[in-house]
């Protein structure tokens, strides 16, 4: 273990060697040749309070004299000191994005933070979700415009045929996922952040073990624990999944072979976002949808035009209103065999027999061996229960004190950057600031071609809450046909979509179906979260001609009743 | 027109859209209860719109409709929108085609209450094209132009879509459990569905016997050159083409469907291991049977079709077909495919169950199955389930040639003239006979050589001595 932790250690000169028992013998003489990242020294007050000032010689390199100082000896400052009596302030269990977020704004708040990993860093969106399925799509974009043909010459281009190298395509997404992997390690380890390689479980309140299998466990303690466990591919019982021809997103994003023909089970963003990728390298695809209609979760507006031009002209069929009760892997020359079961009558449908099939029904939290069971926690179907401040809550419905959880593992909203956001609310209640996520604030996004983003509710959620609230909701729409940016990339397809109270103007909720939907939505999202009306943001200025001006549009369209309220400028700003 | 209630259909949300629309003249709305037949009017999507496009009809005549539910998707000046039905009913007829344009409040379609009403309701969008003239000038003039445009538009349609339940021998795929299903990839069914093709009649070439994309593609490439030319197209370039045949030298021409799918056949043909086979046949015998029994409407090639299916029923192999390189089919039936020239390309018109039909019966198909190739409208089924193919050149003079094996079979012949030819026999004299070369092209893969070889002997004896051609 010695010889493997220093050599560790030498691979990492340019980054701040982390402090360990077994560091001793070299902590001193990196500590001098260390360039310590000295930007990132959070010496706090409640830092200082727990360490000699006088020992500390430049106030950049914390030196404590305490009983705990060898842990510590090599460390920059940024990471804080823990508590008296813990190892450390906070003990992210999961390093995905959403424990990733949390430790870096614990540090920026002075907490001495660790964070165990039991895979590998940057947890399912990282490594098997949405960066690698991003270097896909970005293939499959490109694909899709080159094979356009009639879009081509519309532009006035000649391309001659179109064509891809899947281990290319494969090794582009892969090495997206270590680049983006090795960049989350790197921010982690420069802010000092203590990355514990094992399965971690939590033994009592305040205290984890952790331990690679083979290897003796540590136990660690700390103030507060943030579970961040994430989630795994769900697969339905029935389904057989041998990973070459019934696969689930893990396998596919490996991209190891281009079926001709593929069954989706599942038509949510996963499923959207393959069938995009798979129909642009030249698969054929079958929808399998348990729902009466394609794309459920969507505002059925969107998802309509969605279907529109995502589904129908592709090379897509689909069966909807079905499950997919039993499907065999390919095997003795016989195609994958999947039995469709009618979702209400529960009687035998049809049998499909195709080349591949892709199990996107969505993701089960990934909660077992977490050791919830010593300090009384049941997971509901796996997820760990929350309150809105994500305290877990315990059997008898109490709060456990100094424990959290967050991202996928509570099933809240499985969404990366919701995980981060909450991971940060965990944070700033930890650091005394009381903090609520609003979920209607946060954006998700389906990254086919074109994309589809959206934040807050569907038009029916907000009509029903306004039915039971009492107010009125009205609906603003505009086209991506009327807009100058949008026609001159020849890509007019589109609608954004906005639910909103016209008495006080509040944003309920911005659908968007166009071209660079994902990034135009966080205009709208800001504005939720921030409480901006539309009353005021319809006079902020957008560049022409862009696609933002698509929401500015939108927002002028809207017929709001109250007055803009009085301008944020209070003196006339002269140019 | 006075029970019909001036309806409209609109967009699903937007308040703001709901309520200018309610018809140009806003009849009273106690009419609905009588109301029948009810318009479908072009709805007015935004307050700049004037007039729409009809993108598509999303339900088409005669089907069901329920309230909500989209019934054609517009294009106004701004954005594509679903329009929605307002009431239950049966799409009845439609009055505005696809890509048709249509003055905002005018009526597009006609919605039927109940089934038995679809038919009245379609008088009544013949009459009301006329009727509706005054309230819009332009719309009865859009109605002829669109008219004559449907059979232009899908001219396969009328030719192709009718061979529902053909019984077809050779048409099993191996994935469909012995015919009970059709397994047919997504694109291949969307390309049916657009082409009006029926995938039973269609033979798969895909995995596992699969009918994918290109299968449909090549039945329906067939099947527009057996269609275009019984269209009635005012200006059909296949028409053009004899009265002008002037050729511009240099120049770059694309492909025609028909050529695309040769070319394609022909490139796939080449992953087909192949060899060929020779054979010199005494005509004589059958000459003299075909001067006999020319008047009774015989032809050569009936013969020929005739002679080298009863050499098949002694030969399965020869007749059998490889599609997947993992197993073959000995097809049920022995249908022979003969290659006929027509304008612009080469179709093979066939002859079914050539081993047990008569020769007369089997000359009369066979003039028709001409008549109909040249006159474009052969069926699928009459052009694609062939098991063994026949190609004549000796018409021409050519006294041999080899030939191309169609994808999909096993064997095809090349039949050269048959020409008088000085032999000398075997008792040492020299004499004149009627001598014809044929040479089979076979897939190695499961035809070898000495089946060939015996398939050709048989043959040989069937043509030297014809009597059993008659029976």
């Amino acid at each position: 273990m010695h010889s493997a932790l220093s050599s560790l250690s030498f691979s990492q000169v340019t980054t701040v060697p982390r402090s360990n028992y077994a560091f001793d013998s070299h902590s001193s003489a990196f500590a001098l040749s260390q360039p310590l990242n000295l930007r990132f020294c959070g010496l706090r007050r409640e830092a200082f309070g727990f360490s000699s000032l006088t020992q500390s010689c430049s106030g950049r390199v914390h030196v404590s004299s305490r009983g705990l100082s060898k842990k510590i000896s090599a460390s920059a400052v940024g990471n804080g000191t823990p508590l008296k009596s813990f190892d450390y302030d906070l003990i992210i269990i999961g390093a995905g994005v959403g424990g990733h977020g949390a430790a870096l704004h614990a540090v920026e708040k002075g907490l001495k933070t660790a964070i165990i990993e039991g895979d590998v860093v940057g947890g399912t969106c990282v490594n098997r979700g949405c960066v690698p399925s991003k270097a896909l799509l970005a293939v499959s974009g490109r694909m899709r415009e080159l094979q356009s043909e009639h879009h081509m010459k519309a532009l006035g281009l000649q391309v001659s045929a179109a064509g891809y190298d899947r281990q290319g395509v494969a090794d582009h997404a892969n090495n997206l996922a270590s680049k983006i992997r090795s960049n989350l390690t790197n921010s982690m380890k420069a802010l000092g952040v203590d990355i514990l390689t094992g399965v971690g479980t939590i033994v009592g309140p305040q205290k984890v073990k952790y331990g690679k299998v083979g290897f003796p466990d540590n136990i660690v303690t700390a103030k507060d624990i943030i579970i961040a466990t994430g989630s795994v591919p769900f697969v339905p019982k029935g389904i057989e999944v041998d990973g070459k021809t019934v696969i689930t997103s893990d396998h596919a994003l490996k991209l190891e072979f281009v079926p001709d023909w593929i069954a989706i089970v599942g038509s949510g963003y996963i499923g959207l976002e393959f069938s995009d990728v798979y129909t642009a390298l030249g698969s054929e695809v079958t929808f399998i949808e348990a729902l009466d209609q394609l794309m459920p979760g969507f505002d059925p507006e969107i998802g309509k035009l969605a279907q529109r031009v995502l589904i129908n002209p592709r090379k897509i069929d689909y069966h909807t209103g079905v499950f997919a009760t039993k499907i065999t892997p390919a095997r003795d020359g016989k195609p994958v065999i999947i039995e469709l079961t009618d979702a209400k009558t529960k009687e035998p449908k049809d049998t499909l027999e195709v080349d591949a099939a892709l199990i996107a029904t969505g993701r089960a939290p990934f909660t077992n061996g977490l050791g919830l069971e010593n300090i009384n926690v049941v997971t509901q179907r796996g997820f760990v229960p929350v309150d809105e401040r994500m305290r877990v809550i315990d059997a008898n419905g109490k709060l456990v004190p100094h424990l959290y959880c967050i991202g996928d593992a509570n099933g809240k909203m499985m969404l990366a950057h919701a995980a981060s956001a909450q991971g940060i609310s965990v944070v700033e209640q930890v650091a005394g600031r009381d903090h609520v996520v609003n979920h209607l604030s946060i954006p998700a996004a389906c990254f086919t071609h074109p994309e589809i983003s959206m934040v807050g509710m569907t038009e029916p959620q907000a009509r029903e809450k306004a039915e039971k609230e009492g107010f009125e909701v009205s609906v603003a729409k505009t086209s991506f046909k009327a807009n100058t940016k949008a026609l001159a990339e020849n890509e007019g397809e589109g609608l954004a979509k906005l639910i909103y109270r016209p008495d006080n103007g509040e944003i309920l909720g911005v659908h968007i179906f166009g071209l660079h939907a994902a990034d135009l939505i966080h205009e709208a999202s800001n504005a939720i979260a921030l409480g901006t009306r539309i009353q005021d943001i319809k006079f902020a200025v957008h560049a022409h001609p862009t696609l933002s001006e698509v929401l500015d549009e939108l927002f002028k369209s809207a017929k709001v009743k109250a007055p803009a309220s009085s301008s944020p400028v209070s003196e006339p700003v002269a140019v | 027109m006075a029970h019909i209630l001036r309806t409209s259909f609109l967009p699903s949300t937007s308040s703001r859209h709901r309520t200018p629309v309610s018809g140009p003249k806003g009849k009273p709305q106690a009419l609905q209860v009588k109301a029948k037949i009810r318009e479908i009017f072009m709805p007015a999507l935004s307050s700049t719109m004037t007039e729409g496009k009809i993108v598509s009809w999303t339900k088409s005549e005669g089907e069901k409709l329920s309230k909500g539910e989209s019934v054609v998707v517009v294009e106004s000046d701004k954005a594509d929108m679903d329009v929605e039905s307002f009431h239950d009913g049966f799409l009845a007829a439609i009055m505005v085609e696809e890509g048709g344009v249509a003055p905002v409040g005018s009526a597009i379609a006609l919605l039927a209450e109940t089934e038995e009403e679809i038919a009245e309701a379609k008088a009544k969008s013949q009459s009301s094209s006329s009727s509706s003239a005054q309230v819009v000038e332009e719309k009865p003039k859009q109605k002829e132009d669109v008219e004559p445009a449907v059979p232009a538009a899908a001219p396969v349609a009328p030719a192709v879509s009718s061979p529902k339940a053909v019984a077809l021998g050779s048409a099993v795929h191996p994935a469909s459990e012995g015919g009970k299903r059709i397994v047919a990839s997504p694109y291949a069914k969307k390309l049916a569905k657009e082409l009006k093709l029926d995938l039973g009649a269609l033979v798969g070439t895909g995995p596992m016997g699969r009918i994918v994309a290109k299968d449909v593609e090549a039945a329906a490439a067939a099947g527009v050159v057996a269609a275009s030319e019984s269209a009635p197209l005012p200006a059909s370039p296949a028409k053009a083409a004899p009265v002008a045949p002037g050729i511009e030298l240099g120049t770059v021409v694309p492909f025609t469907t028909m050529q695309g799918a040769v070319s394609r056949n022909m490139v796939e043909s080449l992953s087909v291991p192949t060899f060929r086979v020779g054979y010199t046949l005494t005509t004589n015998a059958l000459d003299a049977l075909y001067k006999k029994i020319k008047s009774k409407g015989v032809t050569m090639t009936a013969l020929l079709a005739k002679a080298t299916a009863l050499a098949l029923v002694q030969h399965p192999v020869v007749n059998s077909c490889c599609r997947d390189g993992n197993s073959f089919t000995y097809n049920s039936s022995i249908n022979i495919s003969v290659a006929v020239a027509i304008d612009g390309g080469l179709i093979t018109p066939v002859l079914q169950d050539a081993d047990k039909v008569d020769i007369y019966t089997l000359s009369r198909k066979w003039k028709e199955l001409v008549d109909k190739a040249r006159a474009k409208q052969l069926q699928p089924h009459e052009y694609n389930t062939g098991t063994f193919t026949l190609s004549n050149l000796g018409m021409f003079g050519v006294d041999r040639f080899d030939a191309i094996l169609p994808p999909g079979t096993g064997a095809i012949m090349a039949v050269g003239a048959s020409l008088p030819t000085v032999v000398a026999s075997k008792d040492g004299r020299i004499g004149m006979r009627n001598q014809m070369q044929v040479n089979v092209t076979a897939d190695h893969r499961v035809i070898y050589g000495a089946d060939l070889a015996s398939f050709l002997q048989t043959l040989a004896k069937i043509i030297e001595d014809p009597k059993d051609l008659t029976f």
